[in-house]
């Protein structure tokens, strides 16, 4: 075949040409996806009417907000000064003049360093979790907490010496951070003796002495597992503990403390308030619930009778009562019970019932988890040889607790807003609690949309990275590639 | 049903506890805080200021029977009970006394076994109403709609108002005081009726404070005052006579600025007795003889402290009315100290 000689078709391409103005750029945008029909155009500007509506409204008030002044009439003097008499402004002198009550209650001033270095060790605890051994990135993580609580702890007032103590504190871990970041898990194990320790002070050898518990555990439950078998091993570890605790820890800590007299002046839990009393809640019923979950979970999956009933009956029980409830038992059952005069603190209280309440949640989002693994991989690990805590660590649980990341981030997640409730029996939660006793100051009574919104969006910001994280940490583990 | 036998166990509960620590006085010694239940927040009557130090009405008791107990009118341990809490914080023993504008009524004082040791603030319910809107009196309030707190005996009162003078109204509930006052102001109810003393603390603080009035019926008796558990009679004598020592020293003109100048001048056998220069009135409650002294010396007489909190030189501004002493035509009367 020869090329004709008459060009019936063009020989190169025609320069590609911009698509009409309506299949492009914003107006293709707004057609299909505001515009796309009379109904969806209907409701575009209904919607824009209303965010119309609501920005008119609230932008001035937001506007016209008042930062210097020391009760809610100068906050009004000063926005009828700014905008004339019919004016609406925002009255955030509240929040400068008690910021201090929403996070820390009544924790005593000088003393706000020790909420922050524990909150910032908390970020550095979670980090051997995140970041198992990966040098640069804990590294990274240590440096930025290190100088967010530097700044913090300026914005709070803290003395020079402290200052340099928490400092020096973090200086260390990032030296094993750059040295050894495996050796980063003891600050996570460490940290609930030594948040405890900061928050609550007293005497240095209360929490080592809880501690030591732990250790003997440890030792005992090591010594005896390859004879005993895991479970009885567990539970003649856990009688040693106890007796240790309850007998003997005690008369060696006093001793202890007459000999090396150290520690923090005490701070009592009917301080603690605000932010400060949701992360205490919410965090030690969080970080407790998960392991009890995983042994519900078990628990309820199991062949024993015994222990599935009890699961089961626990399970169910918790999660057909409304955590109201169990806030009440807290606050008022539990006194009847316990003999009189012993002072059980009620913040101990509330964390121990809404630890179990969250750990019937947790329990059953995980038994989700095991429910999705295929059979197959319960027979592989039986084929393997592995008895059954050894499947469960090594093959189970893994691939279960990755399924189940975006549900036991969502129960955690309400978890820490449901701490809120404990209003209702009287401690000072920043909602509620810290709101009512503002308003009860003749000075700021009848403020009503600052602190909520001040709390909220705290809340907020909370919220919302802990729901990033589990995104983040669901991509990492990559769950839908099996 | 289920309330009855709700209030029966916490009544046995409460009879077994209050048996098991009946001397709640050795306790309080023995343990060097008292433990006072109060008001989560409530203006000028109790609430933690922006340092954190209770100020209030009804905390000025704690810290006097605390003064007059154990010498210190700081040792106390403040627990904040919420309305819901309050009775079984008291009968559980978490606390030693209530100090928490609790109405005293019938069945509180017998089916709960509580006893109310004294009246410290009479209190009733009122309504307030904007200006502009005519009304003069309460019985004019027909077709009106009201904003009031649900679950409250307030609610119970105002239907019975309504219905007695056979007139209509709309309830706006709400679920605490500041939203109702949120709600009046927005113009969401045309009257929003609480206690009177509320009343005056929320009209304080409105932007334009006369254009709203408090009309002149009070419909209800409110008679608040500090709460002790049943059964430990002398613990509750220790509370009443303190509060009745403040109510005393108003009548014989003691303060806490002229206590010890009254002790070291006075003639007056009544007041030598209050004060522990003469007779042992003190050790008949298993105090020292001081106790009067150091209970006024906390935080002043009984007209210091309403002036203090809540009378008519603070932004509350509440008059004395019917807490003004028996002999300004009010209804605070001490019994004799003899």
């Amino acid at each position: 075949m020869t090329e004709s000689s008459i060009a019936f078709a063009r020989t190169e391409m025609l320069p590609q040409q911009e698509p009409p103005l309506s299949e492009r750029g914003i107006v293709k945008w707004l057609h299909e996806n505001l515009f796309s029909g009379w109904m969806n155009s209907i409701l575009t500007l209904l919607g824009l009417l209303s965010v119309f509506l609501i920005v008119k409204r609230a932008l001035p008030w937001l506007l016209y907000g008042v930062w210097d002044a020391n009760s809610l009439a100068e906050c009004r003097e000063a926005v009828a000064a700014m905008a004339g008499p019919d004016a609406h402004g925002a009255c955030w002198a509240m929040i400068r003049e008690r910021w201090h009550q929403f996070l820390f209650g009544f924790y005593p001033m000088d003393q706000y360093w020790r909420p922050v270095l524990a909150f910032a060790l908390m970020i550095v605890a979670l980090a051997p979790v995140l970041y198992y051994g990966l040098r640069r990135i804990n590294m990274l993580m240590v440096g930025i907490v290190g100088v967010l609580m530097v700044l913090a702890l300026i914005g709070v007032g803290t003395d020079a010496a402290h200052l340099l103590v928490a400092v020096g504190v973090f200086a260390a871990i990032f030296a094993v951070a750059a040295a050894a970041p495996t050796k980063l898990v003891w600050v996570t194990i460490l940290f609930p003796a030594v948040g405890f320790f900061l928050l609550w002070g007293g005497s240095v050898w209360g929490p080592i002495g809880a501690l030591a518990g732990f250790a003997i555990f440890g030792a005992v439950w090591s010594l005896l597992q390859k004879k005993l078998g895991v479970v009885v091993a567990a539970g003649v570890g856990l009688v040693v503990a106890a007796m240790w605790w309850l007998v003997v820890q005690t008369k060696v800590t006093t001793v202890l403390h007459e000999f090396l007299p150290a520690g923090l002046p005490s701070v009592d839990s009917d301080q603690f308030g605000g932010f400060l009393l949701a992360f205490v809640i919410g965090v030690t019923a969080i970080a407790a619930s998960l392991p009890l979950g995983i042994l519900l979970a078990l628990g309820r999956r199991s062949d024993m009778l015994l222990v599935k009933t009890l699961s089961v009956g626990f399970i169910e029980f918790i999660r057909g009562v409304p955590l109201i409830t169990m806030l009440f038992v807290a606050s008022l059952l539990l006194q009847y019970f316990l003999p009189p005069q012993t002072n059980f603190d009620l913040i101990l209280r509330v964390i121990i019932l809404v630890t179990l309440f969250a750990s019937a949640y947790i329990a059953e989002v995980i038994r989700g988890g095991l429910a999705a693994l295929p059979r197959g991989q319960y027979e592989a690990a039986d084929a393997l040889g592995l008895d059954y805590w050894q499947a469960q660590r090594l093959i189970i649980m893994p691939q279960a607790l990755k399924i189940s990341i975006p549900g036991i981030v969502s129960s955690f997640i309400g978890l820490f807003k449901d701490t809120t409730l404990v209003a209702l029996v009287g401690l000072a939660d920043p909602l509620q609690g810290i709101t009512k006793i503002v308003r009860a100051d003749i000075n700021w009574k009848g403020i009503y949309w600052e602190p909520l919104i001040f709390v909220g969006v705290i809340f907020f910001i909370v919220c919302f990275s802990m729901s990033r994280y589990s995104m983040y940490l669901e991509r990492k583990l990559k769950r839908d590639h099996r | 049903m289920k309330r009855s036998v709700f209030l029966g166990t916490l009544a046995g509960a409460a009879l077994l506890a209050g048996y098991a620590s009946a001397a709640t006085l050795d306790d309080v010694k023995a343990r060097g805080v008292l433990n006072c239940g109060v008001n989560t927040g409530l203006t000028g009557f109790g609430a933690p200021d922006a340092t954190g130090n209770y100020t209030g009405f009804d905390v000025a008791i704690c810290k006097a029977v605390a003064a007059a107990v154990l010498g210190d009118a700081s040792k106390v341990k403040y627990t904040p009970t919420t309305g819901e809490t309050r009775f079984t914080a008291l009968a559980s023993g978490e606390v030693d006394m209530l100090a928490r504008n609790s109405t005293w009524t019938y069945s509180r004082d017998n089916d709960l076994k509580l006893d109310f040791v004294a009246v410290n603030y009479y209190d009733g319910q009122g309504f307030m109403v904007k200006k502009d809107l005519g009304v003069a009196s309460a019985k004019e309030l027909d077709g009106a709609t009201v904003c009031i707190q649900t679950g409250t005996t307030t609610e119970l009162n105002l239907a019975d108002f309504f219905k007695e003078n056979n007139i209509t109204y709309t309830p706006v509930t709400v679920a605490d005081d500041a939203e109702a006052q949120r709600q009046y102001v927005a113009g969401a109810c045309d009257a929003f009726t609480t206690d009177a003393s509320g009343l005056a603390a929320t009209r304080a603080t409105l932007p334009d404070a006369e254009n709203h009035i408090i009309l002149p019926e009070i419909i209800s008796k409110e008679p608040l005052g500090p709460v002790v558990r049943h059964g430990d009679n002398n613990w509750g004598d220790i509370v009443r006579w303190t509060f009745y020592a403040l109510v005393a020293a108003e009548e014989m003109g003691i303060t806490s600025a002229n206590v010890e100048e009254v002790a070291g001048s006075t003639q007056n056998p009544e007041v030598k007795r209050l004060l522990g220069l003469e007779g042992d009135l003190g050790a008949m409650m298993g105090l020292d003889k001081d106790w009067g002294k150091r209970a006024i010396a906390a935080s002043g007489n009984y007209g210091e402290i309403f002036a203090a909190n809540i009378g008519e030189s603070t932004p509350i501004g509440l008059a004395r009315g019917l807490n003004a002493l028996w002999t300004q035509g009010g209804l605070q009367y001490a019994p004799p100290f003899r």
